[in-house]
């Protein structure tokens, strides 16, 4: 059973985690992501949890991480600024595997740039932005359906990994409203607990170590520091560090085939569009108008880590074009996992690319 | 079929609201596909606000209008700023009293917000008399899909304050479409 909306985005957004059990929201309101603190402020307080507006966006990510160790799904929401803010927690949560959910409704920057305006140039930030070896999870939602779907999605992944995951949204999609399906239940991958007695950050063959969840009884050491499986500090020992900074990276990066969620149309194209997020959309009515099997179409749903693998199922592929809101960030990820030619098509400002303005691209390639 | 509709007026008239319980009406209760977008950012505060709705029997993929075919205009601003160049083709609902310009395309003049002050003695469901007007003018949406999403969207208590807007709004179009074949 659904039942029948007509939501915003970023409504959608946190619905979508309060049915996959998110029941901290730590946040300081930043447009355009400020609706999804507004609804998470109504809602939580009733259904026995909790909503804090902390000072800034460096304690909206701190309170998330401390109420994650409380085994509590946790989230927060931002933009741009508040999300460059965020980013030396965010490093802490990679490094200490602390599960969370951080949303950028992405608009354009640098610094405070368009705060009204879509853009999708935080792509590179979310997987790049704190320093040192790391790898992150990243959903980007094309629809308001998605923002449901995929913003709980992200709390599996979360859990699943016990890595940072980012709901990587933008303005249009967070601030249009349209029909959303809203499902009764959503699938919960509960977190993999410790086994009383078992080191706290020693991991099995998929790297990810059972949860010690703070009040269990575990006495367990969180540390940003380079630590042992005991989770004690060991920040000269050259082998601890590299076991655990290749652990940390190969948990994300060996699970990308089975974390991969896109879409594949005509894949026996010869001019294959890849996109994701709001220009996806663009994407797909371009694909329809033209009707031609030679153009189609790779739609990331996961963007990070990044499905290399899913450009290989275009054999025919002379091009790739990929369209974003910024100069080629996951255009130059492509072409980093392809011999054939792929052509960044940018578009800057807050507008959409038209489908007019894609099939005129296109069609210069066939 | 994709139709694109946009309103303007200024801020308070609840321009925002009419697209919202437009697309509701559409997407939930006509069983078509609908988007809402609007304006955000300092333009869309105090001056001429902008809200515009898509509504289509496909998906609505491309989310932003590119060449509207109907306007609901409630201000001279809202006009001048959004409704002054539309293609001869369009059709426009405008609020009689408050826009003084008129388009070239075929356009009903509705005095909505005079209606609701003097015939309601409350000037702020202007919008929903607006909304009706829009029903009965261009078929867009069922009378029952408008109803039951302005009964959704409408605080508690003012269920027939609002329901004897849209009526007066459905007769208000009817009749000045029948002024126009007369």
């Amino acid at each position: 059973m659904t039942r029948l909306e007509f939501w915003q985005g970023n409504i959608a957004c946190a619905e979508g985690a309060l049915a996959a059990g998110c029941r901290f929201f730590g946040g300081y309101p930043i447009t355009p992501s400020t609706e999804v603190a507004e609804h998470m402020a109504r809602r939580l307080p009733k259904i026995g949890g909790v909503f804090v507006q902390m000072e800034d966006e460096l304690a909206s990510i701190a309170s998330v991480i401390g109420a994650s160790w409380t085994g509590t799904r946790s989230m927060t929401a931002t933009s741009g600024p508040g999300f460059s803010l965020m980013m030396e927690n965010i490093g802490y949560a990679i490094m200490t595997e602390t599960p969370c959910v951080i949303v950028n409704v992405q608009r354009g920057g640098p610094s405070t740039g368009q705060p009204t305006r879509a853009s999708q140039g935080d792509m590179m930030q979310c997987r790049f932005g704190s320093h040192g070896d790391s790898s992150i999870i990243a959903v980007s939602p094309a629809s308001v359906q998605e923002m449901y779907e995929l913003t709980a999605k992200a709390f599996n992944l979360a859990d699943r990994y016990r890595v940072p995951t980012f709901v990587m949204a933008d303005e249009i999609i967070a601030h249009m409203r349209e029909r959303i399906e809203v499902p009764d239940t959503v699938e919960i991958v509960e977190r993999r607990q410790l086994e009383k007695g078992a080191l706290p950050f020693a991991a099995g063959e998929d790297g990810v170590p059972g949860f010690p969840t703070f009040g269990q009884g575990h006495g367990v050491h969180v540390t940003g520091l380079t630590h042992d499986e005991r989770g004690y500090p060991s920040s000269t020992d050259p082998g601890v560090h590299d076991r655990l900074v290749r652990r940390l990276v190969g948990k994300v990066e060996e699970a990308r085939h089975e974390m991969a969620d896109y879409e594949v149309t005509n894949p026996d194209a010869e001019v294959v569009f890849v996109s994701y997020g709001s220009p996806a959309r663009s994407v797909k009515q371009t694909v329809r108008d033209m009707d031609d099997e030679r153009v189609g179409s790779l739609r990331l749903r996961v963007v990070w880590p990044f499905p290399d693998f899913a450009l290989h199922e275009f054999k025919n592929a002379r091009v790739f074009l990929v369209p974003e809101l910024n100069l080629g960030q996951i255009a130059r990820e492509a072409a980093r996992h392809t011999a054939v030619p792929v052509v960044p098509i940018p578009e800057l400002g807050g507008e959409l690319h038209t489908p007019a303005q894609l099939a005129e691209i296109a069609e210069g390639y066939l | 079929m994709r139709h694109e509709i946009r309103f303007s007026g200024f801020g308070g008239q609840g321009i925002i609201l009419s697209a919202v319980i437009l697309g509701r009406a559409a997407a939930i209760y006509d069983e078509k596909y609908a988007v809402q977008t609007q304006v955000y950012g300092p333009e869309a505060r105090g001056g001429a606000s902008m809200s515009a709705v898509v509504i289509d029997d496909e998906p609505v993929l491309y989310p932003e209008v590119t060449r509207p075919d109907i306007y609901v205009i409630m201000s001279q601003e809202g006009f001048l700023k959004y409704g002054a160049r539309a293609p001869e083709d369009a059709m426009m609902i405008l609020d009689d009293g408050l826009v003084q310009d008129r388009p070239r395309c075929r356009h009903y003049p509705i005095p909505a917000t005079y209606e609701a002050k003097f015939t309601l003695n409350r000037v702020i469901v202007a919008n929903i008399v607006m909304l009706g007007a829009l029903v009965a003018t261009t078929r867009i949406v069922s009378r029952e899909a408008i109803e039951k999403a302005v009964l959704d969207s409408v605080p508690k208590g003012t269920e027939d304050l609002n329901m004897r807007a849209l009526k007066l709004g459905f007769d208000l179009g009817t009749r000045s479409m029948q002024d126009e074949t007369a």
